[in-house]
């Protein structure tokens, strides 16, 4: 929890990992330049006080992690996002013993969602259950970029992936959360186009879709296809660090999510071990939309509060003390509309 | 910038040719010349014609449908120089160099080059992002005209032509962006139309999906220079500052950087380039 000026904040830190990408674990070129990636992320957006060396970056710990997130960094609950990246580090990038015995070691505090890639084909479906029986699974993490053999990408709207989405149904795994990326078949497209996820968030309209990064770099798609459908929902992984340098930027992309879907739909993350929630906390909580910026109204506390934690809680039924509660506001004026009275009113690429 | 292996003067004037040249080179998604972008990493020229430019990008994860337009299309304007001999394109540091460059080095193509990941071209890709320019430059115009008179509702900018704009860089953008995919650029032009040049029923609503294509368009360009210069550093001296989506913080790295009241608004933005 965080306290400021009198107000309390309950905060779900929702897109989270353990990682290891110390040289032992790195399979390949990739591999580094992932992490290299990753790290140049965290350099260039961080404050300066809270760059890490490289060393650090490559791997925390459990006991670090803790640390990070529920002693210094006002966090009263996390959730596990891993990414698999088997093509790119031996033992996978997201460390899922680790994670998982973190989360059985803290009850209560963290939410461990798990993977899967439907290129696994049946054995995958098989895969599948066993994890949601061992881990209890309320969620998954996919990336669509994910590399596997020949092939580099995927689409959520792939017949099989429909197979573990229907798996996903059965199995009580309501919370799906995607994470597009640069690779994709074909690559003839854009591959962080989200077209996939207006189909099939429109197929399981029992499932929600957490778009991480809120679609960025395409937050108009995002904005436009999450307008339409009531159960996607926006995670701000990466999108909440440009508070710091790219204050404009990051009000204009608030303002623009609560126009589109509103406040309730919204998820704060640090996208740990990218960033560390502590700073991102403090920021948010003392921000404000610039006021020349006035296409915009100015960002309340109940929006802030519900942001910070209060929708992710709802969404994984996380119990929240009494006192920090907030009821749910209304629609946006733009909706959520019926998909077919959208697509009707093609102004589509205006 | 690398110049080898000739007189300096006339490896000077050609080195220079090879970066005007280049300049026409875009990259699709920020809509902006890879010279301006500091993508061009060195160009060496020989006394034989012989050309070798690298490129370099913010990330080794930029997408490689994206990476190899870029590249491809650098070496496409290389080779058609009257005085280029051999021409070799790399782009360095990227999860698919090794594959883009031995495309390049072979002329392979799209689908040469990717195999089985191409299915027809990247065309369509092209195009998508045309639009998306087009819209973005389009929301500049009417959002500066709105913030400029605010007796004018954001219902009436259905009835604004290109007349209505005032002179200057906004104006030349949307020229541009229009002349590219086709739309009418008379004065008498509607100026909020689709790709098709349709126009709206319901113009507050178009109004906002192109304001949310303008801030992703931007927020990425600067997001991508950052990285650049994160990655590279040194390589905000190869950087041409863009005005559109700056913030204080630019001001570190951009000697001619203006602090601005708004994002938006003034014209005066596009003369500190």
């Amino acid at each position: 929890m965080y306290t400021k000026d009198g107000e309390s904040y309950f905060i779900v830190d929702a897109h989270i990992a353990l990682w290891d990408a110390r040289p032992e674990n790195v399979r390949n070129i990739q591999g580094q330049q992932f992490i290299d990636c990753f790290y140049d992320y965290h350099r260039n957006l961080s404050p300066e006080s809270e760059v890490w060396s490289k060393e650090e970056y490559l791997y925390q710990g459990g006991e670090r992690l803790m640390k990070d997130l529920f002693e210094d960094g006002y966090v009263d609950h996390a959730i596990f996002q891993p990414a698999h990246l088997g093509e790119f580090y031996r033992n996978g990038f997201g460390q899922t013993e680790e994670a998982f015995a973190l989360t059985q070691a803290n009850p209560g505090k963290l939410t461990y969602n798990h993977n899967f890639d439907p290129r696994n084909g049946e054995a995958g479906l098989d895969q599948l259950r066993a994890d949601a029986e061992r881990f209890g699974l309320k969620g998954v993490k996919l990336y669509t970029a994910e590399w596997h053999g020949d092939s580099r990408g995927w689409r959520l709207d792939d017949p099989m992936a429909y197979r573990y989405f229907e798996l996903c149904r059965e199995l009580g795994i309501t919370n799906i959360h995607i994470h597009k990326g640069p690779t994709i078949r074909p690559l003839d497209r854009d591959a962080f186009d989200v077209a996939d996820v207006d189909h099939v968030a429109t197929d399981f309209t029992d499932l929600n879709f957490v778009v991480e990064h809120v679609g960025l770099p395409r937050l108009e798609d995002f904005c436009w296809i999450a307008t339409q459908e009531p159960n996607v929902h926006g995670g701000l992984a990466v999108a909440m660090p440009f508070i710091h340098t790219r204050p404009r930027y990051f009000a204009q992309i608030i303002g623009e999510l609560l126009y589109w879907i509103g406040e309730d739909r919204i998820q704060f993350s640090s996208d740990y071990a990218l960033w560390t929630p502590r700073w991102l906390v403090e920021q948010f909580v003392d921000f404000q939309i610039p006021e020349d910026l006035t296409e915009y109204a100015p960002l309340t506390t109940a929006q802030k509060k519900k942001i910070l934690g209060l929708n992710a809680a709802r969404m994984y039924d996380i119990e929240v003390p009494a006192e920090l509660r907030l009821p749910e506001a209304d629609e946006t004026e733009t909706g959520p509309r019926q998909p077919e009275a959208a697509d009707a009113g093609q102004m589509a690429t205006v | 910038m690398t110049v080898t292996a000739s007189p300096p003067t006339v490896g000077g004037a050609r080195a220079d040719d090879v970066r005007r040249a280049l300049a026409v080179v875009m990259d699709p998604e920020l809509d902006e010349p890879i010279t301006d972008l500091g993508f061009v990493r060195s160009v060496a020229v020989d006394e034989d014609g012989g050309v070798e430019v690298h490129l370099r990008l913010p990330t080794s994860f930029c997408s490689p449908n994206f990476a190899y337009l870029m590249a491809s299309d650098s070496k496409d304007v290389l080779v058609a120089l009257p005085w280029t001999g051999r021409v070799v394109v790399q782009l360095d540091d990227h999860h698919d160099s090794d594959k883009i460059n031995a495309g390049l080095a072979a002329d392979a193509g799209y689908r040469g080059t990717f195999g089985h990941e191409a299915e027809q071209d990247l065309e369509e890709l092209r195009e998508t992002f045309r639009r998306k320019a087009h819209t973005a430059a389009m929301e500049r115009c009417l959002t500066a005209l709105l913030r400029s008179d605010p007796e004018r509702t954001p219902d009436a900018l259905g009835e604004v032509v290109l007349d209505d704009l005032p002179r200057g860089p906004h104006l030349d953008a949307l020229v541009r962006r229009r002349e590219a995919l086709g739309l009418p650029v008379a004065g008498t032009s509607p100026v909020l139309v689709d790709h098709n040049g349709v126009q709206p029923d319901d113009v507050p609503m178009a109004l906002r999906r192109a304001r949310s294509t303008r801030i992703s368009i931007d927020g990425n360009a600067h997001f991508c220079r950052g990285l650049l210069r994160t990655r590279y550093p040194g390589s905000e001296d190869d950087q041409v500052h863009r005005a559109e989506g700056a913030e204080p913080a630019d001001a570190g790295h951009d000697p001619t950087f203006i602090p601005l009241t708004t994002l938006t608004t003034t014209q005066t933005q596009e003369t500190t380039r």
